[in-house]
């Protein structure tokens, strides 16, 4: 029981590392490699106005997602829509994306090393301890998942049953055909791909208040989420959350009951095992 | 403009003309991790030494080379905590910047991995956050190496005795929960340790590893806690110190010595935890109330704006002052000629003297260090003056 419990609130870490990345890779179609970079700009700011203010990340979470939203709103336009336009095919706009995003990785790492320095950011906040069902847990951990399940539950609400979400579904699946039906495609790109910042930066604030980070932790964040999107489907909100709960569970099953140094080992088993069966993610649709 | 330049650099001619009559400049690298794992850690214990060091020497005149008064002037590399890029920054300070000397680089494996490249270019290489098991071996293939944050063995053993010694006194029993992180310091220390905890009677209830960069440690702490120690010993790095001691705090992990590894002697560390981290060991240490100790936090708060940890930080800056005491105490900027005065003679640094072994180790640094009402204490050492007595810890106080 306790297993399931620590594991359901390190899924909900997870979800919040990987829902922005699958929202700029799966609708916006820009694989992101400076996803981890803006999920720690995010982790900065909640350290920043707490130190400096005794903001409460939750509260800064509203500063911070706005301004992850704009930046990466210019992001879109000013960078990756050229390669967009040019794009002849979607392999083509994989390969340059990846490549123009590694280069923005070490941009955003070197302006976040001139601007704080290289230091940890360390803070506590809400360490605290929850009693449930006999055991304890951290109450960050808990509101970081709570926020999980109201960020991943909006998202979908939003995706699915709003005009504007069904949009951005349909350029997922297809672009060329999107446009056909009216729908502003670039503009609704840029929307996606800032919202998808938004979302990663927004869940840098809520895990900064128990995970350590600096300037050059991103990359860790960036892998971990490429995992998780790649294993529940891309393009899919349900199989993001679904993976990053299989993922949470599973790494502490195996810290509890085997050994915590396995646990690497174990999620990247689970990788394997999952992209043997299912290629295309736990949700994922086969490429036509 | 043209105005402006012409009236600056008049003065600077007559304001340098008395001054510079035999002033030359000494051309210092610095090689470390601006990026990359061992950023965060760079960035509390090394570069900020970097800065204050040249700010000294040259705030004082220079080092004084006979008539001569050479000012220093730092090239810094970051090498992206990659050994490789490492190597190619010494080569490169070496061959093309012609660097004078070259400080050590950060960490354990960094500067293993540059010992051969400073070997070839005949750099004494000082090194001041290395800790390593095999120093005896290093000196024969090395013989420009110095090692004085101490060996592994030494720190595995300061802190065994001082559980020893608490045990003896009765406030703990014999049973530990020791993890340490899956990384060439964790593993070192942990192999270190087993014998040594069996030999001095100790009863190791819960072992277990967690990899470098893990997410959530509560399933480690729950592990130790369900063996029910009375000890609780982690060999780890930063980010988890930090976790490690978050979730000992929310399990309540009731221990009488609770002991984690790099990182405890941060600053940051007393300001998250406060009284909480009241009794909490920690590797390394400092003399705490050591009149020059407390200068030289305030110069480093002063001059980098931020403050020193305490334990590597103070060994950094001692490393540096042997490079200027031995240029001057040799009376050239000749490397042959400063290593051979290195190796021949022992000096007067900021941690206290420093006088080398047979292996070209400095034999006597601090092993442990505690977190006593706001202060972090050494409490054991190999032969340094200023130990205080360890105190047990008593619950996480709210």
């Amino acid at each position: 029981m306790d297993i399931i419990f620590t594991g359901l609130l390190l899924g909900g870490t997870y979800a919040l590392i990987a829902l922005g990345l699958n929202l700029q890779y799966g609708m916006a179609r820009i694989m992101n490699l400076a996803n981890g970079e803006t999920l720690v700009a995010g982790g900065f700011g909640a350290y920043w106005f707490w130190t400096g203010a005794q903001l409460s990340p939750l509260l800064t979470v509203f500063v911070v997602a706005p301004l992850a939203f704009a930046v990466n709103w210019l992001i879109y336009v000013v960078i990756l829509r050229p390669l967009v336009k040019r794009a002849k095919s979607r392999g083509q706009l994989e390969v340059d994306t990846i490549l123009t995003t590694f280069g923005l990785s070490f941009m955003a790492v070197g302006i976040m090393i001139a601007l704080f320095g290289g230091d940890y950011f360390s803070y506590s906040y809400l360490a605290t301890p929850v009693r449930f069902i006999g055991e304890t847990y951290g109450l960050n951990r808990v509101v970081a998942f709570a926020s999980a399940v109201l960020i991943g539950g909006a998202l979908w609400l939003w995706l699915y049953r709003s005009k504007a979400g069904m949009a951005v579904r349909a350029i997922a699946v297809s672009p060329e055909s999107a446009r056909l039906v009216g729908i502003n495609v670039p503009r609704i790109s840029a929307m996606a791909f800032a919202l998808g910042g938004a979302v990663t930066a927004a869940g840098g604030a809520l895990v900064s208040t128990f995970l350590t980070l600096d300037a050059s932790t991103g990359v860790m964040f960036t892998l971990k989420a490429l995992i998780i999107v790649i294993m529940g489907g891309v393009g899919d909100i349900r199989g993001t959350v679904v993976a990053a709960v299989l993922l949470g569970i599973l790494e502490t099953f195996v810290a509890t009951l085997i050994d915590p140094g396995l646990t690497l080992a174990a999620a990247y088993l689970l990788f394997v095992v999952i992209l043997l069966v299912r290629p295309q993610g736990l949700f994922g649709r086969s490429q036509t | 403009m043209t105005r402006y330049l012409t009236a600056a650099s008049l003065v600077a001619l007559v304001a340098g003309g008395g001054a510079a009559f035999a002033q030359e400049t000494l051309t210092i690298g610095a090689v470390g991790p601006k990026t990359g794992p061992l950023a965060g850690g760079a960035a509390v214990t090394y570069w900020p030494n970097v800065q204050l060091w040249a700010h000294d020497v040259n705030e004082a005149g220079g080092i004084q080379v006979g008539d001569t008064s050479y000012m220093v002037e730092i090239i810094e590399y970051d090498d992206q905590t990659n050994p490789g890029q490492t190597i190619q920054a010494v080569q490169r300070l070496a061959t093309q910047d012609e660097a004078d000397f070259i400080l050590p680089p950060y960490s354990t494996g960094l500067n293993l991995a540059a010992a051969p490249i400073y070997d070839r270019f005949g750099y004494p290489q000082v090194t001041s956050t290395a800790n390593t098991g095999n120093v005896d071996e290093l000196s024969d293939q090395f013989p420009n190496l110095y090692v004085t944050l101490g060996a592994a063995s030494g720190m595995v053993g300061g802190l065994i005795d001082v559980m020893t010694e608490l045990r003896e006194a009765g406030e703990i029993d014999n049973t530990v929960a020791m993890v340490n992180v899956a990384d060439a310091f964790g593993i070192e220390l942990a192999e270190e340790a087993r014998p040594l905890f069996e030999e001095a009677g100790f009863e190791i209830v819960y072992d277990s590893s967690y990899p470098l960069g893990t997410q959530d440690l509560s399933p480690v702490i729950q592990g130790a806690s369900d063996a029910n120690p009375s000890s609780f010993v982690a060999f780890s790095y930063p980010p988890d110190t930090f976790a490690l001691t978050e979730q000992a705090i929310i399990e309540e992990l009731d221990v009488g010595v609770f002991y984690t590894a790099v990182a405890t002697a941060f600053p940051a560390y007393g300001e998250r935890f406060g009284p909480a981290a009241n009794g909490v060991m920690g590797i390394g240490g400092v003399n705490a109330d050591d009149a020059g100790f407390q200068d030289y936090v305030a110069r480093h708060l002063e001059v980098t704006g931020q403050a020193p940890d305490s334990w590597a930080s103070p060994m950094v800056y001692s490393t540096f002052q042997i490079y200027q005491q031995a240029i001057e105490g040799a009376g050239s900027i000749d490397r042959a000629e400063v290593s051979e005065y290195i190796a021949n003679n022992s000096f007067d640094t900021l941690i206290g003297p420093i006088e080398w072994d047979e292996n070209n180790n400095n034999p006597a640094y601090w092993t442990v260090g505690q977190w006593q009402d706001g202060t972090y204490r050494g409490i054991a050492s190999t032969g340094r003056e200023g130990e205080v007595d360890p105190i047990v810890k008593q619950g996480w106080g709210e």
